[in-house]
């Protein structure tokens, strides 16, 4: 049963990551606007490349 | 003289989806309202940013624009460099970066123009919307554009940023995320606990102790400590600042509670007695974050700590031996001389040096007919000018002026403290600690004697069991439910404690202008001889080429065809004359076009407008108050359960009428000026009245302040007055007792979740006096005391706004229209 031992390492160090990784998420700001992304994301991508002829 | 009949069916514009009350203006196939929005449209079709319109089925994103208001030399002024280097977050030879506010965002469609603003000017190089906030962030490259064209441009589209003065002062505020670190930092422990907790709820314990001795204890201990160091301080901090202040609010017992779990759990995992009771301990901690997080959540755009800086300009032009210079108004000095121009601000007390001034105090006093003032008369700071530009010299610091000294006054200084009579879950604090030590003691003293070990186990759980966590979230819960319920009727309050304070007040106060009145209407009404049709035309014939604001109302109010005017005159502080068909006509002040009306108008409080037509003198116009419609209705109905008061900052003449809509125990006070309304609000407090002041303009932000809960009433909800609590958008102004009554309901609401509460404490406490209180049994129930809570005052909440009819949105104000009685 002492595997238990290195089974909830495992365990904890996964959850440690997630939970810097959360914990990076809040500082760098992506808490800042939790709206706009929303809407941006469905916003049509026009191609940027070609300039359009009007 | 035929009449034009209206169109049949209205066009609605293609840019704003208003319905067109002139004849529409056509382009592409499409109508227009206005020519603003045309122009509009003809920017975004020439570059392709058509989709604009396309985004939102059946909505048209538009904003109407007034193209006057328009004009690049207006903000020259934003590419001083002492302006610009307080406006920029990030200043560079190639980059500059600037954030602005943007109250008139309001849907995706915003959103993706804004964000595609590079297309309209190439100088921007990005531009980043934060809608909840309604801000963007605009980075441009300073040798191809300047801030002034950028700033023209959000004009010219009808996204016109806010500039004032307050944009200076400002430092930029970071949102707070504590609480978010905290919520997952708690939740992470929580989750990791309950399952290295796993072997002790499936009384699988004796198998583990033996296999991993003390192993899940000691980890538990590790994981819950950057709760009890990090994520639970929160509510030791409230519970200890109660203390020293002499209150015991309802933090008191959470934290004795929370310090008695993790206290026990400790005892027990050291001397081997049990698992401890970590999982509860963190679990309450995380669930009472959430209630935190609830009750910390506003409204972002709104920002209810603004001062009078929001409202006064950045920079004020200067004159200096003839020549104009612009600098930043905080660099304003009594002895300087200033020029302000058509629909600018004066930012400091002033006498009016030349000029005709016209001196709109609308956003001061709610007054909306501008006052006429003549050289050498004082004009304060706030007021609006309307009309040619003026001369004048400033007698007084910007912060020592009439309007702005009212912030030196010591109740601005302090923070508002919503405890003053107690909410009442800080109330039953109280009560509860005493309760629960008192059964924690009989418990200790009924097993004393009996047993030692089982009479600390009593005690503890006790005080465990009867943290009263599900207290503390049934509050947050249901009022934030109740500001989420307001919010859609446009009533936006600061805080929760807000409703729970609308909700106990027992005294009304209104402002009158701009409050009970309407601030852009007014009651145009004629006295005097009627006019026939032909004279009516003729005036109004004289009138159009007048631009004065008086003019233009009445102008609007008057029908028939435009004849031509020879002669035309206009003569600064009298009026303005013309002859039409061989008649002289003159429109304007007593003195100048109604000598013989002067002693029939008893009266010369209200502002008039005489008509004299060849020799004859038929009447003249008088411009009422309007008050809002329904507002009798709202008063007859508030006047049931609460006393009222109306301060007035002008004269009496509405007193008669203001008595009879409030009835004889109203208190009804003129000539208030702001620090006299603070002081009415002061006396009413000491007597221990709760009271709501309604109030908009600046001049009732010391009264707002100083009040229990002061609510702005205002058209556009970034006008709206400091030092409130709650803004009321003026649609939903007559819903007024509607909204206190809900509010009424909702504490309701809340006792009702006590009792629910208060049920579990009962099954717990009784468990824990028996000493039969386990980890497995707090697990359990714990959560779902927490659950069940909030779910009765959500759900709680929702009934009592359903049976209210406040749960659906609130219906689109009806146009606009000016009422117009010519008696």
């Amino acid at each position: 049963m002492t595997i238990i031992y290195i089974l909830i390492a495992i365990s904890l160090t996964v959850a440690i990551i997630f939970l810097s990784s959360f914990l990076w998420a809040v500082k760098s700001g992506q808490y800042e606007d939790d709206y706009t992304p929303s809407v941006r994301i469905l916003f049509e991508e026009e191609n940027e490349e070609k300039p359009r002829k009007s | 003289m035929q009449v034009t009949a209206s169109p049949q069916i209205k066009e609605h514009c293609y840019h704003c989806g208003d319905e067109c009350d002139t004849t529409p203006i056509y382009a592409d196939e499409k109508a227009f309202c206005c020519t603003g929005c045309k122009s509009v449209y003809e920017l975004l079709y020439a570059n392709n940013l058509c989709t604009y319109y396309n985004l939102e089925d059946g909505e048209k994103p538009g904003v109407t624009v007034n193209e006057e208001e328009v004009d690049i030399n207006k903000f020259s002024y934003l590419d001083e460099d002492v302006v610009l280097g307080q406006l920029l977050s990030f200043k560079d030879d190639s980059l500059h970066k600037v954030l602005f506010q943007i109250p008139g965002m309001h849907c995706s469609s915003c959103i993706w123009l804004l964000e595609n603003l590079f297309k309209l000017d190439a100088g921007i190089i990005q531009s980043r919307v934060n809608f909840l906030r309604k801000e963007i962030s605009i980075s441009y490259n300073p040798a191809k554009t300047k801030l002034s064209a950028v700033v023209t441009l959000l004009h010219k589209i009808g996204y016109a940023p806010t500039l004032n003065l307050d944009n200076l002062s400002r430092k930029k505020k970071k949102k707070d995320y504590a609480i978010y670190i905290r919520l997952g930092l708690t939740g992470f422990c929580f989750g990791n606990i309950m399952l290295l907790s796993f072997p002790d709820y499936f009384s699988l314990a004796d198998e583990v102790n033996r296999e991993f001795g003390s192993f899940f204890g000691y980890l538990n201990i590790l994981i819950s400590l950057p709760v009890f160091l990090y994520g639970a301080p929160v509510f030791f901090k409230s519970a200890w600042q109660g203390l020293k202040q002499k209150h015991i609010n309802l933090d008191v017992p959470i934290s004795l509670g929370l310090l008695s779990l993790f206290l026990v759990s400790l005892y027990d995992i050291f001397t081997g007695h049990g698992p401890g009771f970590l999982d509860s301990f963190t679990g309450l901690v995380f669930f009472m974050l959430i209630g935190k997080y609830v009750q910390q959540r506003t409204y972002d755009a709104l920002e209810f700590d603004r001062d009078y800086k929001s409202y006064f300009p950045i920079s004020v032009t200067t004159l200096e031996k003839g020549v104009e210079k612009i600098i930043s108004v905080k660099e304003l000095v009594p002895g300087k001389r200033i020029r302000i121009r058509n629909q600018e601000l004066v930012p400091a007390d002033a006498i009016l040096l030349s000029g005709q001034a016209f001196i709109d105090y609308s956003f001061v006093s709610g007054e909306s007919v501008p006052v006429p003032k003549v050289a050498g008369e004082i004009i304060y700071a706030g007021g609006r000018q309307t009309g040619e530009s003026i001369q004048l010299e400033v007698i007084k610091d910007v912060s020592q002026s009439y309007l702005t000294q009212l912030w030196n006054n010591d109740i601005f200084r302090k923070e508002r403290g919503y405890a003053s009579f107690g909410t009442y879950a800080h109330n039953v604090g109280k009560y509860f600690i005493t309760v629960t030590l008192l059964i924690a003691l009989g418990a200790l003293i009924y097993w004393v004697p009996r047993d030692h070990d089982m009479a600390i186990k009593a005690f503890t759980s006790v005080l465990v069991i009867a943290c009263p966590c599900a207290l503390s979230l049934s509050t947050p819960f249901t009022l934030s439910n109740v500001l989420r319920i307001f919010g859609k009727h446009k009533f936006y309050l600061k805080n929760g404690e807000v409703a729970e304070t609308l909700a106990k007040a027992d005294t009304i106060v209104f402002d009158k202008t701009g409050t009970l009145t309407v601030s852009n209407q007014t009651d145009l009404n004629y006295h005097g001889e009627p006019l026939t049709t032909d004279q009516q035309a003729f005036v109004r014939s004289v009138l159009q080429h007048s631009t004065h604001p008086l003019s233009q109302r009445v102008y609007e109010s008057l029908a028939g065809k435009i004849w031509p005017v020879v002669n035309y005159k206009e003569l600064p502080g009298k009026g303005v004359e013309g002859e039409v068909n061989g008649v002289l006509v003159r429109v304007g002040s007593v003195a100048y076009a109604g000598t013989q009306h002067q002693t029939a108008n008893r009266s010369n409080r209200e502002t008039s407008v005489y008509v004299q037509i060849g020799e004859n003198q038929p009447g003249y116009f008088v411009f009422g108050n309007h008050y809002r419609d329904g507002l009798a209705d709202l008063i007859r109905e508030l006047r049931k359960t609460k006393k009222l008061a109306v301060l007035s900052g002008d004269n009496d003449a509405e007193k008669s009428n203001l008595q009879l809509l409030f009835g004889e125990d109203a208190e009804l006070h003129f000539n208030q000026s702001p620090a006299d309304k603070l002081t009415y609000i002061e006396n009413l407090k000491k007597q221990n009245r709760r009271v709501i002041m309604v109030g908009d303009g600046l001049n009732d932000a010391g009264a707002l302040k100083m009040s229990d809960a002061g609510i702005s009433v205002t058209d556009s909800v970034n006008g709206f007055s400091p030092g409130c609590d709650a803004i009321l958008d003026s649609g939903s102004f007559t819903r007024l007792a509607d909204f206190l009554r809900f509010s009424r309901r909702s504490l309701q609401v809340i006792l009702f979740s006590f009792g629910v509460s208060f049920i579990y404490n009962i099954i717990g406490l009784s468990l824990a006096v028996m000493g039969k209180f386990s980890p497995v049994i707090s697990a359990i129930l714990m959560p779902i005391s927490s659950i069940s809570v909030v779910l009765a005052a959500i759900i709680g909440v929702r009934v009592v706004a359903w049976r209210m009819g406040l749960n659906r949105t609130a219906q689109p104000k009806s146009s606009k229209e000016t009422k117009t009685v010519i008696a």
